[in-house]
């Protein structure tokens, strides 16, 4: 097929060292048309420094609110190829673990009802299928429904679970990210297709707070693997490392956040009462240091993205929780934050804004926590609850 | 009620309110449940009946609303 459309700015944006969507937009636009006009349409951003989409409105498929983001051109009679150009968005395995078979499958369903281009993966960790029309979806939905794979959140509702490689890959995971995933995932089915919140609602496991999948940055309940007990220590690795050249008291003992470690040429002492968990010593010493052996994971809530009102972290509400299989005590804690999401949070409020709104207290005492020294806002700060006039009395 | 009677109900709800004020999903709920006494999930479920058939649709504008699909 050849070149619909003059693109002399985008050109620009193939010519660095580094990968350039636009050579794979050119790839795909050989046989695709959708790719063909949305290359034109991207130009004509470019050149006028306006967008071209319009966004959401009335798509999806029968039943499910999620899964489906409508977009639109705004000048489809110059662009007909990407009059209409719908995002789907397909729930990942786990893990983001494929077979390659698995990614064919994906990728030719795509290549017969859509533009053929992929983001693997989105920011939420969906597989992202962009471009197709309304009248496709259906089709689609079928045909992925029939090979297992289902759509995943949008909208107002619990996006799709995601979590970093866990057991899967790492040693360092203190629960099965990968589990829990697929639990939360199947438990919320209804939330995560049928959007019933006041916004988006996004779970991320991690399995230590090396946190490879950023879910203290990005997810409204971050789960963070951690241990209560000790770090185990392999002193005689510890020796070897120092032998083949690592400075310890610099690049480890000085590097502790709490400094609570100590070196004396020949044993490395940790105080394990001030240890925070970061990770940073485990991470660098990775044949002699190890997590303790009572694992489990940290609750964290409020964190987001910059969309209504500034970005916020997760902030701790549950300093250590067991994190296996039936997750009761998790799902039980979810359900009852949920609740008071549902009560008093506005139109387009997440949690972690609600919070701020109401204050800690409220939210502590309505869910049903009791204040613990751990729940800090940012690290090394004071803790933010308040004593209430019944307290200080007592 | 039954779940027919609560069908219509529903339904009125997000008809009267076209134009008006768009619908979340747990406002239904809370408002059904509120005015007629029916428990949230009965009301939960059967919102989910409507939705299913295709009576009433889930639609995108900043968030996601419930609205009664545009006439072809």
């Amino acid at each position: 097929m050849a070149q619909k459309h003059q693109t002399p700015l985008l050109d620009e944006l193939e010519k660095g060292p580094f990968p350039s969507f636009v050579k794979e937009m050119k790839r795909a636009a050989e046989h695709s048309e959708y790719a063909q006009d949305l290359l034109g349409q991207l130009e004509l951003s470019y050149k006028e420094k306006v967008t071209h989409w319009k966004h959401g409105g009335i798509v999806g498929v029968r039943g499910y609110g999620a899964g489906v983001i409508g977009r639109y051109s705004d000048v489809p009679d110059k662009f007909p190829g990407v009059a209409h150009f719908h995002t789907v968005r397909v729930n990942q395995p786990a893990g983001f673990f494929y077979t390659t078979s698995a990614l064919r499958e994906i990728c030719d369903i795509w290549d017969k009802y859509g533009s053929g281009l992929t983001n693997m993966h989105g920011s939420t960790g969906d597989i992202i299928l962009l471009g197709t029309k309304t009248d496709n979806l259906e089709p689609i939905f079928a045909e992925l429904s029939s090979r297992g794979w289902d759509l995943g959140g949008s909208g107002s509702a619990v996006r799709t679970p995601s979590c970093c490689v866990g057991p899967g890959r790492c040693e360092w995971a203190c629960y099965d990210t990968l589990e829990l995933t697929y639990q939360i995932t199947q438990k919320y089915q209804d939330e995560l297709h049928r959007p019933m919140f006041p916004y988006k609602f996004k779970f991320k496991m991690a399995g230590c707070a090396v946190d490879c999948i950023a879910a203290i940055a990005r997810a409204d309940m971050s789960i963070i693997g951690t241990w209560k007990d000790n770090i185990q220590i392999d002193q005689d690795e510890v020796r070897n490392y120092a032998q083949s050249g690592m400075d310890i008291q610099k690049e480890i003992v000085d590097m502790c956040p709490t400094g609570c470690m100590s070196w004396d040429g020949n044993e490395l002492k940790i105080n394990d009462e001030d240890c925070n968990r970061c990770m940073h010593c485990i991470a660098k010493m990775t044949k002699a240091l190890r997590p303790g052996k009572e694992r489990g994971a940290t609750i964290l809530l409020g964190s987001k993205a910059p969309i209504v009102t500034g970005a916020l972290m997760s902030w701790v509400i549950v300093p250590f929780m067991k994190m296996e299989p039936p997750y009761e005590e998790l799902f039980d804690l979810v359900d009852r934050i949920w609740e008071f999401w549902d009560e008093h949070g506005k139109n387009r409020e997440r949690i972690g804004e609600l919070i701020e709104r109401l204050g800690f207290p409220t939210f502590l005492k309505e869910v049903g926590l009791d204040p613990h020294p751990a729940m800090v806002k940012e690290p090394r700060r004071d803790p933010f609850f308040f004593w209430s006039e019944e307290d200080i009395e007592k | 009620m039954d779940r027919e009677e609560l069908k219509k109900v529903i339904y009125e709800l997000v008809e009267k309110s076209m134009g008006k004020k768009k619908l979340k999903q747990s406002d239904i709920l809370k408002k059904v449940s509120a005015d007629h006494g029916v428990d949230k999930s009965e009301v939960k479920a059967a919102l989910r009946e409507l939705l299913d058939s295709g009576q009433l649709i889930f639609t995108y504008f900043g968030g996601s609303y419930v609205e009664i699909p545009p006439k072809e």
